[in-house]
């Protein structure tokens, strides 16, 4: 392969990395995965596309953060105040944000991010730098929110997705850790959805399909090589396995795998993963009865 | 100072499962009383702690913490002023955070959000608290607290609910699903924590020779009423026989 090529790929994971960084939170934090995912990577490229366009790429990112974050507070609000379960939650925001996005996009499926003919300028405009500045990106992201699972509210976070009952039962408000976990979480995922946008310059109304397993897929890759055993490591296992899953998926292209069977591929990737534990008791309990 | 005045709770209202949980209670718990409970299974005794601590609403009457009406205040707000243990030791931790976390969440509310929840100063301070246990936990705290054994998790939840004194500390069975020393242990070392601050307690038991030895009060529940308060030396002449006879076991 290529150095461009393994250089695209490198820097495909870092973007990518924020998505699992994103989902780390709801998936191992809150104990809760949250299907708004699908719908917020896609309003987060729109948001900064159409802020691209009118010449403002960086606050476009900025604005991608808080679109996300505002997405996930709806998700939260369905789950605690109008009582519906997480998961239908979450793909009820994904299944309106379609439509809100499509409104965003001014009804066009993809928006090209080029000004007079010629590609809008973007953070990620500049090659040379591109990879240092997504490498700093997601060291701040990772730095922040380490320190941040260090303070009183980030012990109120954890406490909160790792013992429910007991949290119910203490001075924290269950409700409003739902809403931070799922804004934080979904902040970085808009944000991952427009460095996308502005590295492949276009967003694309359909770009959110499968985006809540490929972050996992990051997740899980990255859990099983490093197997973290605290919110640290954790979350540099996200960023390692979002890297990871990116270079075997340019493998895969390469081995003749079609863009669009990718989605499989991460499926049955997760799928299996998640059932290996189970997998290995009934491999053990055949063996007893043999 | 805890008062209930005419506390009715009614589960299943309205069909043939119906089933007063309390009823009509009215009770005042004076500060510095240590106040052990007993009644068989649907008592009362859990429904009792439950309105106190808001996880179930009142169908009618009003409960007063302090002076001050507590009846219809949301659970996470009246939780401050309150300290609560489970018989079930996982229920009062958290099990992939370490000792000093689950230590710093006990006094998180009391403190800035953003700030470091775990610093030398709040390691030493917690290192000193759980000394007073004796059982090493002090040198485990960066041990995530689902490695440590029943007994030693539900040591950590006591001294949790205490670090700040509450209002009000409310045990419910916190022994009984623990091995026969662990057991002797945390109620040791809940005399000693009790009578430190002189912390107003409710203990909830199944155990009468425990109901009987400690605190200095003793109610006893039956079809959501309280029938039986036994307070000073009324309590301390009460033999088990004299309570068989109060209640059916």
């Amino acid at each position: 392969m290529s150095p461009t090529i393994l250089m695209n790929a490198l820097q495909l994971g870092l973007i990518f990395a924020v998505l699992s960084i994103g989902e780390y939170i709801t998936v191992n934090i809150m104990d809760s995965p949250d299907l708004t995912v699908d719908g917020s990577f896609v309003s987060g490229a729109a948001v900064c596309a159409m802020m691209t366009l009118a010449g403002m790429p960086n606050l476009g990112l900025i604005c991608s953060m808080l679109v996300g974050a505002l997405c996930g507070c709806v998700t939260a609000f369905l789950q605690t105040k109008m009582k519906i379960q997480p998961l239908l939650a979450g793909i009820l925001t994904m299944t309106g944000l379609y439509s809100i996005n499509l409104r965003m996009m001014k009804n066009m499926p993809t928006v090209n991010l080029f000004i007079k003919g010629k590609p809008a300028p973007t953070l990620l405009s500049n090659e040379e730098f591109r990879i240092a500045i997504l490498l700093i990106i997601v060291l701040v992201i990772v730095g922040l929110l380490y320190v941040f699972f260090k303070t009183n509210l980030g012990l109120m976070l954890r406490a909160s997705g790792d013992n429910e009952v007991m949290v119910k039962s203490s001075s924290i408000n269950v409700d409003s850790m739902k809403f931070l976990g799922l804004g934080l979480s979904n902040a970085f995922v808009g944000l991952s959805g427009a460095l996308l946008a502005q590295f492949q310059g276009f967003a694309d109304i359909s770009g959110g399909t499968g985006m809540l397993v490929l972050g996992l897929a990051g997740i899980i890759i990255g859990e099983a090589i490093l197997k973290p055993k605290n919110v640290g490591t954790g979350l540099i296992a996200a960023v390692l396995g979002a890297i990871i899953y990116r270079f075997l998926y340019t493998i895969a292209l390469r081995l003749g795998f079609a863009a669009s069977d990718m989605n499989l591929v991460s499926a049955v990737l997760v799928a299996i993963t998640i059932s290996i534990p189970h997998l290995q008791k009934l491999m053990k309990g055949a063996k007893n009865n043999a | 100072m805890l008062e209930l005045q005419n506390v009715t709770v009614i589960f299943n209202e309205g069909t043939t499962l119906e089933k007063k949980a309390l009823d009509n209670v009215s009770l005042t718990i004076n500060d510095g009383d240590f106040v052990t409970i007993l009644g068989s299974n649907g008592a009362g005794k859990s429904t009792f702690f439950n309105v106190i601590t808001g996880s179930i609403p009142v169908k009618s009457g009003k409960i007063f913490l302090d002076g001050q009406e507590i009846t219809h205040q949301p659970e996470h707000v009246r939780s401050k002023t309150l300290g609560r243990l489970f018989q079930d030791p996982s229920q009062g931790t958290a099990p992939h955070m370490t000792v000093e976390e689950n230590m710093g969440l006990a006094i998180s509310s009391h403190r800035s959000l953003f700030a470091i929840a775990v610093r030398k100063q709040e390691q030493e301070q917690f290192k000193q608290i759980l000394s007073q246990l004796d059982m090493g936990l002090e040198d485990r705290l960066k041990t995530p607290i689902g490695l440590l054994s029943g007994g030693q998790r539900q040591a950590v939840a006591l001294m949790m609910a205490v670090v700040n004194p509450p209002k009000l500390l409310m045990l419910d069975e916190h022994t009984a699903a623990l091995d026969p020393v662990s057991a002797k242990k945390i109620l040791e070392v809940t005399n000693q924590v009790i009578a430190k601050d002189r912390i107003t307690a409710l203990m909830i038991t199944h155990n009468l020779k425990d109901a009987l030895e400690n605190g200095n009060r003793l109610l006893i529940f039956q079809d959501g009423k309280v029938t039986h308060d036994f307070s000073g030396q009324a309590k301390e002449q009460l033999t088990i026989e004299d309570l068989v006879h109060c209640y059916d076991v």
